[in-house]
Formats: C-alpha cells, structure tokens, sequence
C-alpha cells in the first residue's frame, strides 16, 4: 500500500494511478467519492493505463461513476478491462428475502399457535417416554443404565455443594427474620413450627427446582441442541439407536430419581441453618428444635416436599429436552431455546406447586 | 516466479507449536513471498490447519515468530492486529459460516465491518462474489443449514474473497466440491491471482488442484517442512508423501 490511489481530472480527461484497491481506497473513500460523484465526468476520456491494481470494489465505484455504461474513450490494460466486465456483468437485483415486522395481532396469533405447538411436543414427548418404558419392559437388556448413572451423578452430586451452600443461607435468613418478629409477640417456640412447615413443605422443593432449572435443565438442553446441530442425533438414528430411548429417557429417570434427594439434602442442610440461628438469637437450643420439630412437622409434609420433588424433577428434564429436541441448526435458534426451556420449567414447577398447595390444603397443618 | 527482492508476506522462523502436551511444530521455517501459490501438503494429522491457524494468530507460538506482511501478530497492537488481519482471508475447512445469517449477509458481514460502503455497494460486491464462485443471487437468501456441502464452501470462499485479500489461505478449497466445480475453482483463483498478484497458502489433498495451481510446495512432515520449492521440483522430488501424490495422479483422475 506504499502506492495510494490517485485521481486527476484535467480539461476533458480523467487519469487514475496507483493501487486501486479496497485497502488503498479505504483511507480517503469520502474525498474520492465526492470527487467522483461530482458529476460530469462519465462523458469524459478515461485513462487507467497507470493504474497498478484494481480490485472489483475499486472497479464497481468506477462502474457507477460511468452510470452502468463503458466511457467512449477508455484506455486501460486488459486484466483491469476483465475486472470491471466482470463487474459490470453481475447481476444487480436485490435479492428478494425483504422482512416485514409482523403485526399485534400477528404477533399475538404466532404466540398461540406456538404455545399450542409446545404443548403437543410436549405431549408427545410424554407418550414416547410411555411407549419407551413399555420398549424397555419387554427387552430390559437395551435399558441405558450407563447414561441415567452419568446424568445423576452430573446433576445430582455434582449439584450438592450449591444446593447444600443455598440451603444453608436461607435456612439462616429465614430464621433469623421471623426471629425478629416473633421475639416481639414473645411467640418464640413457635420458630420451629415455621421453619419447619415453610422450609420442608415449600421452600425446599421450590428452591431446589429453581437452582437445578437454571444448572441441569440448561445443561440439558444446550447439550440436545448442539446434538441437533452437529448432526449426532442423527447418526444415532442412522445406527438404528433410538434417541429417545438413549438420550431424552436417561435425563428424565435422572432427574426424576435425583431431585427428591436434593430437595431432602437441602431441606435438612436449611433447617440446620435455622436451627443455629435461632440457637443464637433466641437461645433455643438445639435438642429442643429437633424434639420439637417432630411434633410440629406431620410427616406428611415430608411426603408432601418429597413428592414435588418427584414431580419438579420430571418437568425440569421434560421440558429441558423438548426444548432441545426443538433446536434447529444454528446458534441463534441454540441460546433462544435453552433461554425459553430455563423460564418455562422454572414457570410450570411455580404452576405445578400451586395445585399441589390447593390440593393438599387439608393435610399436614397440625391442629393446635 | 521468484525474485529474491519480492517482499515476503508470511515468514516463519524457528517456528514451535504445542497443544497441550503434544508437540506440533518443531523448528519449522517458512517464506512465502508475495505473488506464490503455495500447496501445504502432509500426512493426515501432521499439523497443515495448525499451521493456518499460527499463520491467523489464532494459537501463540511456543517458541519462534510469525511474521504477516512484515508484521508480528503477537507484539502489535490491537488496532494493527485487525488491520493486518483485514489483508488477509481464510477459507476455513468445514467453512465456518454463521450459522444465524443468511449466505448473502455472510458474505456482506466483513464489507459492513469497514462501515465506509453504502448498501448498493455492499450489493453489487456480494452479488459478484455469488456469480464468481457460480451461485445464484437467490441463493444468497439461504441460512447455512439449507445449504449443502458444496455450497457451503463456495459461500465460505466468496466471503473470504469479500476484501479483496492480499493473501489467502485455503483449507482443503475443492474438497467436497465435484471435479467441475473443483476445475472452475482452481481456474478462478488462477484468474484472481493474475488480476491481483494474490499471494495464496492452500492446505490440500487434491492432486489436480495441486498442479493446476501451485508455483511452490511444501511439504510437512516429522514436526517441520522438509521440502519447500517450485511445484515442478519438489514433485521431481523422492520423499514418500509425494511419490503417493504422484501415483494418485496417474490413476485416481478420469
């Protein structure tokens, strides 16, 4: 680039030299293009014999200086003259993929059609599981027991140190606010009554589904849709594996098996939180909370927090592998659907613990 | 072909390169100057991406330099960095397209980058990179993953061709191209040589490609280059690798 490209209009003449090239022309394009805009100059005699290079950018700014037509008087070498006929005979047409933005009630529609959509995939999904675990009833010899120990050791052990840390914090939050209220009324005991109900029957499950969504669910997943992507999911099935059966039932059953563990781990590691933090603001020690706990807490709130458990984990690995079954080939369509998979777990488990609060709204509260 | 005083555009020296614990490049040395199409050619596995991607910046050296037109990637700034980097396009095995846009913004992607050319502009220089590589306008609408093989390389090297690169590197350019398309190809970038003094660094395997349009070849081998010279010597030449290339010459073609 020790050649910069130059441009001098004489009286009826117009003579270029120098590199014309997209480096070179970079630095000074606004002067050039004014200059060559300027006007006029397409009727005049053009000499490019000096010119050392020209690139078809280059030749395409000179394209449309001459309006789309050869100057009558042109001098220039033959390899530059094949240049700008190479130019001159692409082909201009827009290409046609013009994007409207849709309207409201296009919008609105596209948002119902796809929630219906999601919940036929979705449905569909479940009876595949269905229609697998028949499958595997009968020619138990193909169970995929390698992947489901590898799924529940990524998203269950691996998961212990956050959800056992989490726990623990709010365990302590917990309990140290509502010591601060009830200290007031001098309803002091009642502290294990509230940290038990709360944390066992809601916090618990909630919380743990909330913290595995956002970790195994999105794992879940990405994993799937970069399959989809690089084309493994179908060389599975051009081995005649089936994909459901080795890829989308060993992350159900994992999760499945291992979320009521967590929610149990969590829950404890959370009361033991309480527990101390009441010890130290309330002076309750801790044989009283753990023998008062038994009294306050029926168990039938530990089947209660188990069993959403059960059914947190399930949704968090269904929709997860919906979601990534959904991907299509590229990594816009990737990060969209892991994003909707995270939000849409997280949304149906708070749904799905509203009807379990509605439905087992009798069982559990001790009478006092 | 070769005159000494031709400035060299890629000069490795004493070049190292290690992944992990494996040793890749050991003392490799390299000029490639201004003007030569050179044919990288080795064994599978011998270490010819890697050395792209060295010559890219894309992996630090362990010991040794890389120099692009004159220049040390590592030691300049990040303005330099770019500006030596925009001299240059990289035609990239599986051709690394963007997934998220369409063939036609794939290859306007680096030409919007320079924010100095207007949108009839931008056009006309995609629309010819499609006619130059043989695809329809229309095809410029398509995403990546609608494209098939083939397509997806001549798309890969029309962006690579989008700023009129100085030098060019090719991964395997004709691989998954047929034999027609792979001719026209190599007549192309003949052409684009001639026209601009390209200064081309290819990776390949294909025998007709290799001496349709290598003036140099080096041959990679044992950590370092073996042999590096005009085509016409170095296939006159007796080491191994290429008396494979030779047979397949003779017998592989139609």
């Amino acid at each position: 680039m020790n050649n910069p490209p130059r441009l001098q209009i004489e009286p009826g003449k117009v003579v270029l030299s120098g590199e014309w090239t997209l480096a070179a022309l970079l630095p000074e394009l606004p002067q050039l293009q004014a200059r060559l805009t300027a006007g006029g100059l397409g009727g005049l005699s053009w000499d490019l014999s000096d010119v050392d290079r020209l690139d078809s950018a280059a030749a395409v700014l000179l394209w449309r200086t001459w309006n789309e037509c050869w100057p009558a008087d042109l001098i220039v070498t033959e390899t530059h003259r094949r240049t700008v006929e190479r130019v001159a005979a692409a082909p201009i047409a827009a290409s046609s993929g013009t994007v409207t933005a849709p309207g409201p009630v296009e919008r609105i529609g596209d948002l119902v059609l796809g929630s219906i959509d999601h919940a036929i995939g979705l449905v569909t999904l479940f009876g595949q599981m269905l229609l697998d675990l028949c499958h595997l009833a009968r020619h138990p010899s193909e169970m995929p027991w390698k992947e489901t120990a590898a799924n529940i050791y990524k998203a269950g052990a691996l998961a212990l140190p956050v959800t056992g840390l989490v726990g623990f914090l709010i365990g302590v939050t917990l309990s140290y606010l509502s010591a601060l209220q009830l200290r007031s009324v001098g309803a002091d005991l009642f502290i294990v009554n509230i940290l038990g109900i709360s944390i066992i029957r809601e916090l618990g499950p909630v919380l743990v589904a909330v913290l595995v969504a956002g970790r195994s669910g999105s794992a879940m997943t990405a994993q799937i849709g970069v399959m989809r992507v690089t084309e493994e999911i179908d060389a599975l099935t051009a081995m005649g594996i089936s994909r459901s059966i080795r890829v989308v039932l060993p992350k159900l059953l994992a999760l499945t098996v291992v979320m009521p563990l967590l929610v149990l781990w969590a829950s404890a590691i959370a009361l033991i939180g309480g527990m101390l933090s009441a010890m130290l603001q309330l002076d309750i020690s801790p044989t009283y909370f753990v023998q008062n706990l038994q009294r306050a807490v029926p168990v039938a709130n530990l089947v209660i927090g188990l069993t959403k458990g059960i059914v947190f984990g399930f949704i968090i690995a269904w929709v997860a592998c919906h979601f990534g079954l959904r991907v299509k080939p590229n990594t816009e369509s990737l990060s969209a659907n892991t994003t909707t998979s995270v939000v849409t777990a997280i949304t149906l488990v708070i749904l799905a613990d509203a009807v379990f609060a509605i439905n087992t709204r009798n069982m559990g509260i001790p009478q006092l | 072909m070769t005159g000494a005083a031709n400035p060299a555009v890629v000069e490795m020296r004493g070049l190292g390169t290690r992944i992990g614990d494996r040793v890749v490049h050991r003392n490799l040395d390299l000029r490639v100057e201004r003007g030569q199409v050179v044919g990288l050619v080795g064994g599978s596995g011998s270490g010819k991406t890697t050395l792209l991607r060295q010559i890219l910046g894309l992996i630090q050296p362990a010991a040794g330099s890389v120099r692009l037109f004159g220049e040390d990637l590592g030691t300049a700034d990040a303005v330099a960095q770019s500006a030596l980097l925009r001299r240059l396009g990289m035609l990239f095995q599986a051709g690394a397209l963007f997934s998220a846009l369409p063939a036609f913004e794939n290859i306007a992607f680096p030409l919007r980058e320079l924010k100095r050319l207007d949108e009839d502009w931008i056009r006309r220089l995609v629309n010819l990179k499609l006619a130059m590589v043989e695809l329809e306008v229309e095809h410029g609408n398509l995403m990546p993953a609608e494209l098939s093989g083939g397509m997806v390389k001549r798309v890969a090297l029309a962006r690579a061709l989008a700023l009129e690169p100085e030098l060019l590197l090719l991964d395997e350019p004709t691989a998954g191209l047929d034999p027609d398309r792979s001719r026209s190809f190599v007549r192309l970038l003949g052409q684009l040589q001639g026209e601009l003094g390209l200064t081309v660094i290819m990776v390949t395997h294909d025998p007709e490609t290799l001496a349709g349009l290598a003036t140099h070849i080096a041959v990679l081998a044992e950590q370092h280059i073996v042999q590096f010279g005009l085509a016409a010597d170095v296939m006159a030449g007796d080491h191994p690798f290429l008396a494979g290339f030779r047979d397949g010459d003779k017998s592989g073609l139609l």
